[in-house]
């Protein structure tokens, strides 16, 4: 080794990083394929249930789930937590309400966010519509969905 | 096989605190360690057993409990185990343990140091990451959902959340190790502003730094090592789905299930019964799944509206319980521990002065 100083400091990249992929299986593929094509699935279970989002097992009984079957994009608000302070990461960079969502021909709740203005236009009951990003942006991912929007000013 | 009785025979804790600057996991647990031994004069070669309880998440370390275990020493070798879980779970692995009769003792620890990261953010992350946590709800996030659904089943309202608030806080003030308390009215906390509506500030457990310690002893080992042991008479833990559109959150099934095989029902009331319900709404749900009539004191340590460290709370609960057993203010006690989002998982441990024939 030379005395040519810092230059001969051997270096090599380091990225910090989830470095594998993971297969999300046949229910939960589906499902984020669906969000890509602007479609919400669900999944249906013994006694008329169906699961949004879907999973492989029936939440309640642990019955391996049937046929996915196209839900929403509208539906009700079962329950809502308005927010003044969202942080970063969340969804809307303005104040929003959580929502769980039944969606039409669904029997469970989805959680996202409603873009409704202000508290005062929430309800619980009050009907909502999946807003979804612009085609080319879509990744096959929950956020496909941008937000929900009350469905009278959709 | 039959399996020998076993007790909670000390408890310890730090002081419950917003931000430990100054000492580090091991440091903070030293002392707690030391006086829960102290209390009743052994040390750790008298513990058969040794198992802990907390989340790298928060150390933001791999296998920190690893290093942890330099509070206890490490030689000679023992038989120790942990869980990436509140101590609660780690006091069921080290009850089990007894249980088998291959130990008398065991030594039971959590901490948990929630200051130096983001916990809102740490928190999102034990969510299901394809439904749930990709929108990164923060837990009063979630726990506001659930208070909505409790209002518009016409369960509970505002002002009773407010009311909860106000008793645990006022309660904490004789509670040396209480982060948080006050003494103020119901009317002065509705005046608050929502944090996410339909909870207030005083809805919502502190951040907290905290550690604490529990010994187990088993048969006549308790009876040795402590006055008036607490006997764990019944302990179970159930846990629900994690879909939480799936859920009724106005209910806690899972407390109810882990009640009843605990062995407390209606006919087996407790003088008192510490609740781990880090959000206020939650101690009314907990309180109708367990059936709780007015005759029980709830919480009397402020609960974890007053103190809520990640990963100890729960822990703290048995402990607090299993102390008005010991001291002698209670025959029969109740502690809780819940994990998870809206009371996901739930654990109930029954204690009593009296000795149980044998463990279960």
């Amino acid at each position: 080794m030379g005395d040519t100083g810092a230059e001969e400091v051997l270096r090599a990249p380091h990225a910090l990083d989830y470095t594998y992929t993971r297969s999300v299986g046949p229910v939960i593929g589906a499902f984020l394929t669906g969000l890509r094509q602007g479609r919400i699935l669900g999944a249906t279970g013994a006694g008329g249930v169906v699961t949004v989002p879907p999973t492989e097992y029936d939440p309640q009984t642990g019955e391996r789930s049937g046929e996915l079957v196209e839900v929403g994009p509208a539906g009700v608000v079962s329950t809502w937590a308005w927010t003044d302070h969202p942080s970063a990461d969340q969804p809307l960079d303005r104040p929003f309400a959580w929502a769980l969502v039944t969606l039409d021909g669904a029997t469970t709740g989805l959680l996202h966010v409603v873009d409704a203005g202000s508290s005062d236009a929430m309800s619980s009951g009050m009907r909502v519509r999946a807003k979804f990003v612009p085609e080319a942006d879509r990744r096959g991912h929950l956020r496909d969905i941008e937000c929900f929007v009350p469905e009278a000013s959709s | 096989m039959s399996s020998p009785p076993v007790a909670v025979v000390s408890f310890a804790q730090s002081p419950q605190v917003r931000r430990e600057d100054h000492r580090n996991e091991v440091e903070m647990l030293m002392p707690v360690i030391e006086e829960v031994f102290s209390n009743i004069k052994v040390t750790k070669d008298d513990m058969g057993f040794v198992c802990s309880g907390s989340s790298d998440y928060l150390v933001g370390a791999p296998f920190s409990f690893v290093s942890a275990l330099d509070a206890v020493g490490v030689w000679p070798p023992m038989r120790e185990s942990h869980v990436e879980m509140d101590g609660a779970w780690a006091l069921y692995e080290a009850w089990t343990m007894l249980l088998s009769g291959d130990v008398e003792t065991a030594l039971v620890y959590s901490f948990g140091r929630s200051s130096p990261g983001e916990l809102a953010k740490i928190l999102a992350l034990q969510l299901d990451p394809y439904y749930l946590a990709p929108l990164w709800p923060d837990p009063p996030a979630l726990a506001a959902l659930q208070a909505r659904a409790l209002i518009d089943a016409g369960k509970a309202d505002e002002e009773e959340f407010a009311t909860v608030a106000a008793r645990s806080r006022r309660d904490a003030r004789a509670n040396p190790f209480a982060q948080v308390s006050s003494d103020r009215t119901t009317a002065e906390l509705m005046a608050e502003p929502y944090v996410v509506s339909p909870l207030r500030r005083h809805a919502l457990p502190p951040i907290t730094d905290g550690v604490a310690a529990i010994v187990l002893a088993a048969g006549d080992r308790a009876t040795e090592l402590c006055e008036r042991p607490a006997w764990i008479s019944g302990m179970d833990h159930r846990i629900e789905t994690h879909a939480l559109g799936a859920r009724d959150l106005t209910v806690s099934e899972s407390t109810g299930l882990a009640a009843r095989g605990a062995g407390v029902d209606r006919d087996a009331t407790v003088d008192v019964a510490e609740l781990h319900a880090p959000f206020a709404h939650q101690e009314l749900i907990l309180r109708e799944a367990l059936a709780l009539g007015p005759e029980v004191s709830v919480n009397p340590s402020g609960g974890a509206l007053a103190a809520n460290a990640v990963m100890v709370a729960g822990l703290i609960r048995i402990g607090e319980a299993a102390k008005r057993v010991m001291d002698g203010s209670a025959r029969r006690a109740l502690g809780h521990a819940t994990s998870g989002p809206c009371l996901q998982q739930n654990l109930v441990c029954a204690l009593s002065a009296e000795r149980p024939s044998g463990g279960r």
